[in-house]
C-alpha cells in the first residue's frame, strides 16, 4: 500500500511551517534560491542567511540516525547532466526570482499570480524534460 | 534575535524536505514523470506546506514582522520574459536531476560527489544569472 503520503504530508507542513516562521519572524519570504542567490550575489542580511542554510544542512545530518534507512538522493552518475542540470537550476531560479519554495510554497499559498504562473511553467518543463530524455530517447 | 529565527526556519525546511522524501530524486522525477511510474508523493508535501503558508499570509493582515520592518508586498499580476523563461530553464533542469535548491542544500552531507557537483554547479548558474537577465532583457527590448 502507498503510505509515503503521510510522510509527504508531514514533511510539507514542516516546510511550511518553516516559511511562516520566517515570514512572521523576519518578514522575508522563504526561498530556498533566494536566501543562497542573495549570498552569491553579495546582498545585506549574510548572517541570516548563512543561519538559515546551516539548519537546513544540519536537521538532515542529526535526524538521519532515527530514520529506518539512511537517506539518499538517488542522482543520477551521469556528471555531464548533473553539471548541465545544476547550471539551469541556479540560472533559472535567480532569473525568474524564485524556485520550489519561494513561487511554489510561498507564492501559491498567497495566491500570487507570478507565483502560480511561475510553478505551472516549472512543472510543465520538469515534466517534459522527463518525457522527452525518459521516454523518447532513453537518456536518463 | 533574526538570525536565530533563520536558523530555526532553516532547521524546519531542512527537517521537512528530509522526512517527506524530497532530497530524494526518485520521489521527485517521479512525480514529473506522468507517462511513467507516477509517484504522487510532491502534491502532498506542497499541499502540506502550503496550510501553514495561508494561515501565516492571514497573520501578516495589520500586522508586523515579530522583529520589525514590513512585510514583503505582493507583485503585480505582469507576466515577463525573465519569469517564463527563467522557470522554464529550472524546470528543464530539475526535471533532469530531481533536485531543487532546496533538497540540493539539505542533501549536501549525504548526497555523495554528484550532490557537491550539482551544489557548485548551481551556484555557478546563480552567478551567470544577472548577465543572463540583462541579454534576456535586451532581446525584450530589440523584438
Amino acid at each position: 500500500m502507498y503510505t509515503e503520503w503521510i510522510w509527504g504530508l508531514a514533511g510539507g507542513l514542516l516546510i511550511g511551517l518553516g516559511a511562516a516562521v520566517y515570514l512572521l519572524g523576519n518578514g522575508r519570504i522563504m526561498g530556498a534560491s533566494g536566501i543562497l542567490g542573495g549570498l552569491v550575489d553579495g546582498s545585506d542580511r549574510t548572517l541570516e542567511r548563512i543561519s538559515f542554510i546551516a539548519g537546513v544542512v544540519a536537521t538532515p545530518l542529526v535526524l538521519s540516525p532515527l530514520l529506518s534507512s539512511a537517506p539518499k538522493t538517488h542522482l543520477t552518475s551521469n556528471f555531464a547532466v548533473i553539471v548541465l542540470a545544476g547550471v539551469l537550476v541556479g540560472a533559472g531560479t535567480r532569473i525568474a526570482n524564485g524556485c520550489t519554495s519561494g513561487h511554489g510554497v510561498c507564492g501559491i499559498s498567497r495566491f500570487s499570480f507570478r507565483g502560480i504562473i511561475a510553478t505551472l511553467i516549472y512543472i510543465a518543463a520538469g515534466g517534459a524534460t522527463i518525457a522527452l530524455m525518459r521516454h523518447l530517447w532513453g537518456l536518463i | 534575535m533574526r538570525i536565530l529565527i533563520s536558523l530555526l526556519a532553516g532547521s524546519l525546511f531542512g527537517a521537512g524536505l528530509l522526512i517527506s522524501g524530497m532530497t530524494d530524486t526518485t520521489k521527485v522525477q517521479g512525480w514529473l514523470d506522468v507517462f511513467g511510474n507516477w509517484d504522487p508523493t510532491l502534491a502532498f508535501v506542497m499541499g502540506g506546506a502550503i496550510l501553514p503558508m495561508l494561515v501565516a499570509w492571514r497573520m501578516t493582515a495589520h500586522r508586523k514582522p515579530l522583529t520589525g520592518g514590513q512585510f514583503p508586498k505582493a507583485t503585480p499580476p505582469q507576466l515577463d520574459r525573465r519569469l517564463v523563461i527563467g522557470s522554464i530553464m529550472f524546470g528543464m533542469g530539475w526535471g533532469l536531476s530531481g533536485l531543487c535548491p532546496g533538497p540540493a542544500i539539505a542533501s549536501i552531507t549525504y548526497g555523495g560527489l554528484g550532490g557537491i557537483v550539482f551544489l557548485a554547479a548551481m551556484l555557478a548558474g546563480m552567478i551567470a544569472a544577472p548577465r543572463l537577465g540583462v541579454q534576456l532583457d535586451r532581446s525584450a527590448n530589440a523584438a
